[in-house]
């Protein structure tokens, strides 16, 4: 089923307009249990604005940006991020999981957690509450908030640390249109200011409304990599054509 | 919060007692406790020399153990053989008469056994082996049960019947005393710690006044040249006054208007 | 054979004399159960805490035993401690033997293995939870433990009522080592025990429920604490 040969996608299509070299994913693989769910992934990313990546349920995409942030080594191969990058790769979860503390409480742990001084923690943490929109929900505490506050508490609190790769798998999956759009808010503003910004979805319109360039995955292996447009209009790859037509769901 | 803990660790770890009044630690049988001797003795002879007497009330066995692991100062004990072998041991400095009571035999009412009718404990111990009437057994090694073995001797191999009619409880004279009452068996006891019970149930004396039920107490103060860590001048000076003004203290105190102990400091 | 009733007035009475012994004895127990279970969480939380979070050879066997000494009789612990603590034994020298220091040490031994093995498998939980994202946060594994400690509070505290639960009810420990001294190392659980061999079975009982009413109070107060805080920072 999966192929093994490993399939390098050259070319990038956003050339990149800083100096930072590109995300390169070599040859990543990964099995468990007898399956393969990376099967010999390559990609060159680019290392500025926010790139989709698309795929059917289990095609690795989760799997990959835990790899990515080095929360699970894979069984081989190796991610070069750019020397900059490195130790500022921020990752919120699908579901992600909030301390058993207030809104202020997650924030200021993970100003704690990201090694900023005492000192400065309590301007830093103002400015985590305005970017997040959550200033009126600082007391509240975090498990109580709804979904979509939640959801914005994450991806706040993953930028309490000030990093350049910040990889955000599914953040509005059952969010309704409201709370999607103020994520949304969130996720162009911190791509604005400069940072990588990785989202993985199954939104088209979000793809749309968000994304420079899309990644493709199926079966453990980027097919391909291209812009918004391109992908969206003319996909390359017949697993990406059977996608975007909602045949292919695994 | 940590303030608080701290405090309290504090208040903890710091000594129970003033440490100007010296400590005497008197490793003690139970009958003396439980019957209320001390709580009658103990504060006037505490006035008298100025001391801090603790009482540890174990049974004789444990305590002559204890106070051989020099965990005591003296020895309030009623097992005679024991006493003298260890002072023998260069474990004690002297054994002193200080008082006696005897023992009784104590039994249900109804008396299965029949031993209500016998003139000598002898007799009544023949008549509890014959008939295999429960008996309960203290099984501790304490004074009681070295007693009791000792009138078993030549009447009954109660240790071949253990388990049978013959029961040993390994434990004290009270929780013996319960057994005995729950399941209507038959015991060996003091007079005092018996007259003190509480928990008697229908339970009697059907044997006493048999010389052999004699209950000699002694004294011993630990010997400091074996215990260098004892208050042997405070345990001399408690055993001292045991045997003279305390003679007449253990004689006032009574039960019922009966009086428990008999001084007999030599 | 006492009726309850009786032991229910004797204790209904123990209580509204206010006794002045029964005071002693109470406050007693409470400062030697206290301060054993405060020792005893210094060194099960972060014990319970390192079992959780650090991957050692050896750990498994660890936690089998910590377990295993959850379930220690009193009277063993109360025996090694005696024996350690006897003029005759290595620590001997402290004179500690028949005070309430030495009920404190018998019982801190008593009492952190339940406090350690319940802090580790609440904190286990915690972190299957939590590691991910607290390593993606940054942190490392101090950071962990203290997050987890902190997070697992009210988790925690149940734990601790746990420990001091075993403290307040055991007689074999104290009884060893205290000796049951009368205004010096007497306890509540010593004194049943002394009133029970005299015989004095309403009394007994009547200080069991004294004894009963104690924990209850003690437990009423730490869960509704814990309820009201846990309201306020969330669980």
């Amino acid at each position: 089923m999966a192929k093994d040969s490993p399939r390098v996608i050259p070319f990038s299509p956003t050339p990149a307009s800083d100096d930072l070299p590109a995300i390169r994913l070599c040859d990543l693989r990964f099995k468990r249990r007898g399956a393969g769910l990376l099967n010999g992934l390559t990609l060159d990313l680019p290392s500025t604005g926010i790139t989709a990546v698309l795929g059917p349920n289990g095609a690795g995409k989760s799997l990959l940006l835990r790899v990515v942030a080095g929360l699970v080594d894979p069984d081989s191969g190796k991610v070069v991020l750019p020397r900059a990058m490195q130790g500022r790769v921020g990752l919120v979860f699908q579901r992600p999981t909030l301390l058993r503390r207030t809104v202020r409480g997650n924030l200021l742990h993970a100003l704690k957690l990201a090694r900023v001084p005492r000192k400065l923690r309590a301007q830093r943490l103002d400015e985590l509450l305005a970017l997040g929109n959550l200033g009126s929900l600082a007391d509240r505490p975090a498990r109580r908030l709804s979904g979509g506050e939640q959801q914005r508490l994450a991806i706040t609190r993953a930028l309490a640390a000030n990093p350049l790769l910040l990889m955000l798998d599914e953040p509005t999956a059952h969010l309704d249109p409201h709370a999607t759009h103020a994520i949304e808010a969130i996720i162009t503003r911190v791509a604005a200011q400069g940072t990588k910004v990785i989202l993985v979805t199954h939104d088209t319109g979000q793809v749309q409304r968000l994304a420079r360039d899309v990644a493709f995955l199926h079966q453990g292996l980027a097919h391909e990599l291209t812009s918004k447009a391109q992908f969206l209009n003319a996909p390359q790859s017949g697993p990406a054509r059977a996608y975007l037509k909602g045949k292919l769901l695994l | 919060m940590t303030r608080i803990w701290l405090v309290c660790l504090g208040m903890a770890l710091s000594p129970p007692v003033l440490a100007d009044t010296p400590v005497v630690l008197v490793q003690s049988t139970t009958s003396t406790q439980n019957s209320g001797l001390y709580a009658h003795l103990l504060p006037i002879a505490s006035d008298a020399l100025g001391l801090d007497i603790r009482v540890v009330a174990v049974g004789t066995g444990q305590a002559l153990r204890n106070a051989e692991r020099c965990d005591g100062d003296m020895l309030i004990v009623h097992a005679r053989t024991a006493e003298e072998e260890f002072v023998a041991a260069g474990f004690g400095v002297a054994r002193y008469n200080l008082m006696y009571n005897d023992f009784v035999l104590i039994g249900p009412a109804n008396d299965p056994a029949e031993v209500a009718t016998t003139t000598s404990i002898e007799e009544a111990l023949v008549r509890i082996a014959m008939t295999g009437a429960p008996f309960a057994s203290r099984g501790d090694d304490s004074g009681t049960h070295q007693k009791e073995l000792g009138l078993w001797d030549g009447i009954a191999d109660v240790a071949a019947a253990s388990g049978g009619w013959y029961r040993e409880t390994g434990s004290g004279m009270g929780a013996t005393l319960n057994i005995a009452v729950g399941m209507g068996a038959y015991s060996l006891t003091d007079r005092a710690t018996w007259l003190s019970f509480e928990n008697q149930g229908s339970h009697v004396i059907l044997s006493e006044g048999d010389a052999a039920l004699f209950n000699q107490y002694g004294v011993i103060p630990v010997d400091p040249t074996h215990c260098p860590n004892v208050n042997a001048d405070g345990a001399a000076a408690f055993t001292q006054w045991l045997l003279t003004d305390g003679q007449d203290v253990i004689a006032g105190f009574t039960r019922d208007g009966e009086q428990l102990f008999f001084p007999n400091a030599d | 054979m006492p009726t309850l009733t009786d032991s229910f007035l004797t204790a209904v009475g123990l209580v509204l004399s206010a006794d002045a012994d029964l005071i002693e004895i109470v406050g007693l127990s409470l400062r030697v159960s206290l301060t054993a279970v405060v020792l005893a969480a210094l060194i099960g939380l972060p014990l319970g805490a390192a079992l959780a979070v650090f991957r050692f050879r050896g750990r498994s066997a660890l936690v089998v035993l910590v377990n295993a000494l959850m379930g220690l009789p009193p009277v063993v612990v109360g025996l090694v401690v005696y024996l350690a603590f006897s003029a005759s034994g290595p620590f001997g020298v402290f004179g500690l033997l028949y005070t309430p220091t030495a009920m404190i040490i018998a019982q801190t031994v008593l009492v952190f293995p339940i406090i350690a093995a319940l802090t580790r498998a609440t904190l286990s939980d915690l972190l299957q939870e939590y590691d991910e994202t607290l390593r993606i946060l940054g942190a490392n594994r101090v950071d962990v433990i203290a997050t987890l400690l902190w997070d697992g509070r009210f988790t925690l505290a149940t734990a601790l009522l746990a420990g001091l639960g075993r403290a307040l009810a055991e007689v074999g420990a104290v009884m060893l080592v205290g000796g049951n001294i009368d205004h010096v190392t007497r306890v509540m659980t010593t004194a049943i025990a002394l009133e029970t061999s005299r015989g004095a079975l309403p009394l007994a009982l009547g200080l069991g429920l004294v004894l009963l009413l104690l924990t209850l109070v003690l437990n009423a107060v730490v869960l509704g604490l814990r309820a009201r805080l846990e309201e306020h920072a969330h669980g």
